[in-house]
């Protein structure tokens, strides 16, 4: 692998938009520390989709949340790692050029739009404060320019809509308003948290392609957090397959969802209800994830595998390449692959 | 807006029916006779006593009686006392000395229990949220009539900053020390509300989406969390404020302040139905008034309820 010094920005855009070095979220509990996230690593291009796939509480959420910096520490905190945005290090720069970058070269969209929105403020005035903030545009420019933004993401008579609360938007529009303000000021990468989750399925798949052909036209990075395989499928390139807080597979989306080289994986793949299991009872993954106060000493995922061997118990099987831009973190991967195309 | 407005008018007309009928019946019902007390020990002749009973309808029945009473209010008329005066005239006479004492003791209890209630919800957790706990629990625990005495004693005895009793100062001076008696005891539930309140909207969606949207924290705390923190709190200090009202009633007594609690005292004392009766009255109407208002209010902070 190709080490490379990644400390200064460097104007001439060597680096990658976003890239995730070891990085480890802790929650100081009342029962100890739970490790949400560890040794994460991951890179997004300008125009690349990724999709960090994963079941609650396996730390998808909480990795969005730490390149955002919108954890609450405490409880949180960041022990270790460095989360670079065109080379610079959001972890370690000052609190006021956190707040230049962030919502206008990164912002994110938000799973449940109603709570996600200010109940009493417009939701123009909500989507204007960005232009107000971080570009110093006069009250009524910003709500021009909200306007201008509601239009794009199709609200229909947004004009007219401008001066309305959130309650008195469907969800589907809500979440186009979320996304609006998230894209406001036009970033380079955008963080897209289970935006689906809450909708209703035809609203889900309206709000999928609007991101999506927003991703395409921009040119933007895009990180899509969910636990939808589908959703996963449709729109991202990578795919960063999560389990009690570390990536356990990653490659390219169709590869790693068609061939899984993780027993993990592989079980989400087959959980996923389709016409041939009608009928039958749906296949699920036996057990429970474990306890991040008490993660084991061996590979995670052991006590409900069904690969698992001696070695698993006794160390954490490390995140390898198992061919071209695919990596897994099993011993047993080989024996995983044969499986599935058998 | 005007529709609901009416409408809430008369959703008002049974509460006040009710609330009059149970004032006039518990007047009814105290014990003693209210001529006797006009005299005291010297008993007035039968003859002058039939007649101040037919005058005063006091041998109708109950029922009869509050019609009346109730009739006389719709055309705006309070009765008259024992002595021939307008109740109505000596409610309004001392009516401001009170509205006076309860107003100047609400805004100090809003700045008080706004000041410590939003401090402590943005320290939560922290050593000035455990300062702001002591000090509501200290002034939630300890009885009103207690500090009330306790102040009268050290500030007006002792230290003699202020007179103890009376309102010959005049405004200020002469109501700061009840007042702020009556705001220290009020702030602390305040206080203790706008903390709670604050508290919950921080860990709330929306503000993790305002610091994702790069705002300063000045900005997160002031334009985002503070109005939607309020929602709850405008409701309790609009009903607050007519309930200081009441409160003052013990205040009044303790400082010796001629507001319409001293009449009331004095009224239950001299079995004085009528005055009683109107000033319970006037405190249902204020009360009313004020839940209204706050109703109004509520929808221009809280666009959901908006009418």
């Amino acid at each position: 692998m190709r080490t490379q010094q990644t400390q200064q920005p460097d104007p001439a855009g060597d680096h990658p938009l976003l890239r995730v070095r070891d990085l480890d979220v802790e929650f100081d509990t009342s029962k100890g520390i739970a490790t949400a996230v560890s040794g994460m690593n991951f890179t997004v291009q300008r125009g690349e989709a990724l999709g960090i796939l994963g079941e609650s509480g396996s730390g998808k959420s909480v990795t969005a949340r730490a390149v955002m910096g919108i954890l609450d520490m405490p409880p949180a905190k960041v022990p270790r790692g460095e989360i670079l945005l065109e080379g610079e290090d959001l972890l370690t720069i000052s609190a006021k050029r956190h707040r230049e970058l962030v919502g206008s070269r990164v912002s994110m969209v938000f799973q449940d739009a109603l709570t996600a929105l200010n109940p009493v403020h417009p939701v123009g005035r909500q989507i204007g404060e960005l232009y107000r903030v971080h570009r110093g545009y006069s009250r009524k420019d910003a709500k021009a320019a909200a306007i201008d933004m509601m239009d794009r993401v199709r609200i229909p008579a947004a004009a007219s809509r401008v001066n309305d609360y959130p309650h008195q938007f469907s969800g589907g529009m809500r979440q186009r308003i979320v996304i609006a303000m998230a894209l406001a000021l036009d970033p380079v990468l955008l963080i897209a948290d289970e935006p689906t989750t809450a909708l209703d399925v035809t609203v889900q798949a309206q709000i999928l392609e609007l991101l999506k052909e927003q991703q395409v036209e921009r040119n933007m990075g895009l990180i899509l957090i969910t636990h939808d395989i589908s959703v996963v499928k449709e729109v991202t390139d990578q795919v960063a397959v999560m389990y009690a807080g570390r990536i356990v597979e990653h490659g390219a989306t169709d590869e790693v969802l068609n061939h899984p080289g993780h027993p993990y994986t592989q079980g989400l793949r087959a959980s996923v209800a389709g016409e041939e299991l009608k009928g039958q009872r749906l296949p699920a993954i036996p057990g429970t994830p474990p306890d991040l106060l008490r993660l084991p000493d061996g590979c995670s995922f052991a006590n409900r595998c069904p690969f698992v061997t001696d070695e698993c118990l006794e160390q954490v099987p490390p995140l390898e390449s198992v061919g071209a831009g695919r990596q897994s973190a099993c011993f047993h991967t080989e024996e995983v692959l044969d499986h599935v195309t058998a | 807006m005007l529709g609901y407005t009416i409408r809430r008018i008369g959703q008002m007309i049974p509460v006040v029916i009710g609330a009059t009928f149970l004032i006039y019946a518990l007047t009814f019902l105290m014990p003693g006779d209210p001529i006797a007390a006009l005299t005291g020990a010297r008993p007035l002749p039968e003859s002058t006593v039939a007649q101040i009973r037919q005058a005063y309808h006091l041998d109708d029945p109950f029922l009869v009686q509050y019609g009346n009473y109730m009739w006389g209010l719709l055309h705006g008329n309070f009765g008259i006392d024992f002595f021939g005066r307008p109740v109505l005239g000596l409610i309004l006479e001392r009516l401001p000395t009170t509205f006076a004492l309860a107003l100047t003791a609400w805004v100090l209890k809003l700045v008080i229990g706004l000041a410590i209630g939003v401090y402590g919800g943005l320290r939560h957790g922290r050593a000035g949220d455990h300062f702001a706990l002591v000090f509501t629990v200290v002034f939630l625990g300890v009885p009103g009539f207690v500090i009330a005495l306790g102040a009268q004693t050290v500030f007006g005895v002792q230290l003699g900053w202020v007179n103890p009793a009376g309102i010959s100062a005049g405004w200020p001076m002469a109501f700061i020390l009840p007042a702020l008696v009556m705001a220290f005891e009020a702030a602390a539930g305040l206080a203790r509300l706008t903390r709670t309140s604050l508290v919950g909207v921080l860990r709330s969606e929306y503000m993790r989406t305002a610091r994702a949207k790069g705002l300063s924290p000045r900005r997160v705390i002031w334009g985002h969390a503070l109005r939607n923190a309020m929602i709850p709190v405008v409701t309790y200090l609009g009903l607050s404020l007519a309930g200081m009202l009441g409160g003052a009633v013990i205040i009044e007594a303790i400082f010796n302040i001629p507001g319409i609690g001293g009449l009331m005292v004095t009224s239950i004392n001299n079995k004085e139905g009528t005055i009683v009766v109107g000033i319970a009255t006037m405190l249902v109407l204020v009360y009313l008034f004020f839940n209204l208002l706050v109703d109004l209010l509520y929808g221009v902070i809280d666009p959901r309820v908006r009418v």
